[in-house]
């Protein structure tokens, strides 16, 4: 029972200059965000029939329609982010999907149905025509303008809680996320759909929370260290809150890590994107958030430091 | 705060049976679902499109209505242009798909055509969307150019998509998936429960509204086709039957719904029937105000698809800017009606081409693998917190329990749309419930190392950890409802997931495991927590 509960491994106190190493982590940051700006400038990012549309194909099948074959026989053909549904009383499907590797537009639909009427014998194409996305321009604006009104609702409250600076932290290290994010997105040509939103909706929700996390704790300090450097007082809030992130961006992963096993399943472009935000959403904190705090300075009047009173331990 | 007060286990015991109740309906077999007494709950999980399928509409604009419509706007624009310029013309139609005049002095044909350069409107491609030609005769004719159809069709599919959207969105969290398909079709697929006759209700009716003025001066017509002055229309009532059949009002539009910036359901105050209550923009007002007042004694037309809804007379100038539409209305259909209202007028009619059912946009085999994926990492969680805090670990995961269920059920009761997006936001209040729980046994191990007893240090890591959980929680709260205030489709479904989640979470990870914590400090004794 020694190593159980295994909590009693970690260290009481630990003494790492996180603030130490915040230049390096300063150009490490430039350099991503550079990298992610390139990327999306070259490369953009590769969306997928939801943003831009694509081809949609009604076909009807002799018996039940084999819904797994034909998603599989779409991917073997280089079809881009091929989606396929089942209709009617099930011998029929709706398959839409973007270009085809090595076709023209035109060709792209007819290569394609001639490939399928092979694999599946009977298998007819009952029509045939392009579709749109389905998120539209004024989708994207209704949300980018919803997550601009919630970060400026955030930055408020942040300022009221803390200080001013803070939210601005809290605020750019956001923006670095939800930039690296989208780079990530941009790199690994990730097809972008519907759920990548939620993922960089859900990045920004979990560095969010860690931010708020390790500010309360440094606020607190603050009230209770009133004499000592900024620096010093950074890096006793972050050491005391090791054990904290470590097991809680763990949990995270761990909740994740179940659709991580299957590289094919819908799921793990979804679950990838969410895990790379938990480890930039965790760093940033660190890294971008307390960095700013410290270059701009924090207000430490006497008045601030009525909580304190407080502290003595009462038994 | 570890003492066992009765409020505190009577709502944590609420809130577990709650949960229960509510989520059961979810893994009962359909035959037991049926017998279940009518007080008990028995909604399921609205699974969206993505994970269950449902049902696909597929619409057409109608373009020859489209067309028609455009072409009498055309005439309009004409007629503005010529008493603009002072020339006198007559024989205004529309004829053959074009629209045709006759000026009648032959010196102004010119400054005529000069003054038609005015109408029509731009094509994408560049140049105009009309051509205006010389006919003999001192005729003009003004047609448009065939590649404007197509851009009109175009145009309208737009716009009807985002009219849709903000239709659907407004009977609830429907998450509908809405799509252009070729050149003026568009596909709206809605979820599994979702009525399909609702929908189409709610898509099917255009909802221009006008307002126009009855010309007095006209008589009582007959029928549509009764001949009246050019600057006239002839226009069914609404309801057969009561007051006139037809009545004949100014083509000129006072007020149109465009001007319109909220509707709502009301009460009519004299005879208490439900009516739709209105408030103008202010150019809407404006122009209201001045047509009212230069018409006291006159009647106006509340004019909705091209049926008169009503005709009062005005008794005096309408100052302000608001105002009620009233009928035979019940409650549903006025509440219906404001909705179209606030969502807009459609472009262009809609016809339903096909209704069929659809499967599951994920399919069935990555719904499973989906389900296996969350199974797995559930259960991932579980294991690192119980082999991280030991018995601590197990009253988290007891309390993660019940935040599942307590999502579950109120995620069932609210009937939103669960998408694979609202997963994502499930996920995430699932990483944030057991973020409280850690920061509150991380709090209990610093102050029981500072030297406090074991029930000094839980209940003063509790009294400091709720600093955090509050701020952090207001801040996602903020965040998501904001979000499912502004946002559309997935947005709008995560942000509800999330809410819920935040409540749910804070609730559990607070307040169950400290009531099981308390119970154990009064059942153990324990010289030290173990986790210290």
């Amino acid at each position: 029972m020694r190593f159980w509960p295994l909590i009693r491994l970690v260290p009481r106190a630990t003494h790492f200059n996180f603030v130490g190493l915040a230049p390096f982590a300063a150009v490490l940051s430039v350099l991503l965000v550079a990298g992610s700006a390139a990327s999306l400038a070259i490369q953009k990012v590769n969306f997928g029939v939801d943003f831009v549309g694509g081809t949609m194909m009604e076909v009807s099948t002799p018996g039940p329609a084999p819904l797994s074959l034909i998603r599989q026989d779409l991917d073997a053909m280089g079809a881009k982010d091929g989606q396929v549904q089942g209709v009617g009383g099930g011998d029929g499907a709706v398959l839409r999907f973007g270009n085809v590797a090595g076709q023209t537009a035109e060709a792209g639909p007819v290569f394609v149905a001639a490939k399928l009427q092979t694999a599946i014998p009977g298998l007819k194409v009952t029509q045939e025509s392009f579709v749109g996305g389905a998120f539209s321009t004024e989708l994207m604006w209704s949300g980018l303008t919803a997550l601009g009104i919630a970060l400026g609702l955030m930055l408020l409250y942040i300022w009221f809680r803390f200080q001013l600076q803070f939210g601005l932290g809290a605020i750019l290290a956001l923006a670095h996320d939800i930039i690296l994010t989208i780079g990530f997105l941009s790199i690994t040509r990730i097809e972008v759909s519907m759920t990548s939103i939620a993922a960089l909706l859900t990045v920004i929700g979990y560095s969010m929370n860690e931010k708020v996390i390790s500010f309360d704790r440094l606020r607190e300090n603050l009230r209770k260290y009133k004499t000592t450097p900024l620096r010093d007082v950074i890096n006793l809030s972050e050491n005391e809150r090791l054990s904290r992130t470590i097991i809680t961006g763990t949990t995270a992963l761990l909740a994740l890590s179940g659709s991580m096993f299957n590289v094919h399943s819908a799921l793990f472009s979804l679950t990838a994107t969410m895990a790379f935000g938990i480890v930039i959403g965790t760093y940033s904190s660190i890294y971008v958030a307390l960095p700013v705090i410290l270059l701009w300075g924090v207000k430490r009047d006497e008045d601030e430091a009525e909580p304190i009173k407080l502290q003595p331990a009462r038994r | 705060m570890l003492a066992l007060s009765r409020w505190k286990i009577i709502l944590v015991l609420g809130s577990v049976i709650f949960g229960i109740l509510f989520s059961l309906p979810n893994v009962l077999p359909d035959n037991v679902l049926a017998q279940w007494p009518g007080f008990l709950p028995h909604a399921r999980l609205n699974l969206g499109l993505d994970l269950q399928g449902g049902s696909s509409l597929l619409y057409e604009v109608d373009t020859d209505a489209l067309r028609k419509e455009r072409l009498t706007d055309l005439a309009e624009e004409a007629r503005t242009s010529l008493h603009d310029a002072q020339i006198e013309f007559s024989d205004l139609a529309v004829v053959n798909g074009l629209v045709s005049l006759r000026v009648t002095d032959p010196t102004q044909v010119d400054a005529a055509l000069t003054a038609m350069n005015k109408v029509g409107g731009a094509l994408q491609t560049g140049g105009r969307d009309v051509m205006v030609t010389r006919q003999p005769d001192q005729h003009i004719q003004i047609a448009f150019v065939p590649q404007a159809a197509q851009q009109d069709a175009q145009n309208a599919v737009s716009q009807s998509i985002e009219v849709i959207r903000r239709r659907i969105d407004l009977l609830g969290t429907k998450e509908p998936d809405i799509r252009r398909q070729g050149t003026n079709r568009i596909t709206i697929e809605a979820p599994g429960e979702s009525d399909p006759q609702k929908l189409r209700d709610v898509i099917g009716q255009t909802a221009k509204l006008t307002f126009q003025m009855v010309d007095e001066t006209a008589g009582q017509p007959q029928s549509l086709t009764d001949p009246v002055p050019p600057d006239d229309v002839i226009m069914a009532n609404s309801e057969v039957g009561q007051g006139q059949p037809f009545y004949v009002l100014k083509k000129r539009v006072v007020v149109s719904g465009e001007m319109l910036t909220h509707a709502q359901q009301g009460f009519d105050q004299q005879s208490n029937n439900p009516d739709i209550d209105f408030r103008f923009n202010g150019a809407g007002a404006r122009r209201f105000g001045e047509a009212t007042m230069q018409n006291v004694g006159k009647r106006f037309a509340i004019v909705l698809d091209n049926k008169v809804i009503s005709a009062p007379v005005i008794e005096s100038a309408i100052m302000g800017g608001q105002g009620q539409i009233t009928g035979s209305y019940t409650l549903e259909s006025a509440t219906q009606l404001a909705l179209l209202l606030n969502s807009g007028a459609l472009p262009a009619p809609l016809k339903v081409i096909a209704q069929e059912k659809v499967g599951a946009g994920l399919g069935a085999d990555a719904v499973r693998a989906g389900e296996i994926s969350l199974g797995i990492g559930a259960a991932l969680i579980f294991a690192f917190i119980i082999l991280a805090y030991g018995l601590f670990g197990v009253f988290a995961a007891i309390a993660l329990i019940v935040n599942l269920l307590m999502m579950f059920g109120a995620l069932s009761m609210t009937q939103a749309t669960l998408t694979l997006p609202g997963i994502a936001g499930l996920i995430l209040t699932m990483a944030v419930a057991v973020d409280a729980n850690v920061l509150i046994y991380e709090r209990m191990r610093d102050e029981a190392n500072a030297g406090r007893t074991p029930i000094s240090a839980a209940d003063t890591g509790y009294r400091r950890a709720l600093t955090s959980i509050f701020d952090a929680n207001v801040t996602t709260m903020i965040a998501a409802l904001i979000m499912f205030s502004f946002g559309a489709g997935p947005v709008k479904g995560f942000a509800w997931t999330l809410s819920i989640g935040v409540l749910t979470s804070v609730f559990t990870a607070v307040l169950v495991t400290q009531l099981l914590i308390g119970w154990w400090f009064r059942v153990a004794r324990p010289k030290a927590l173990p986790i210290a």
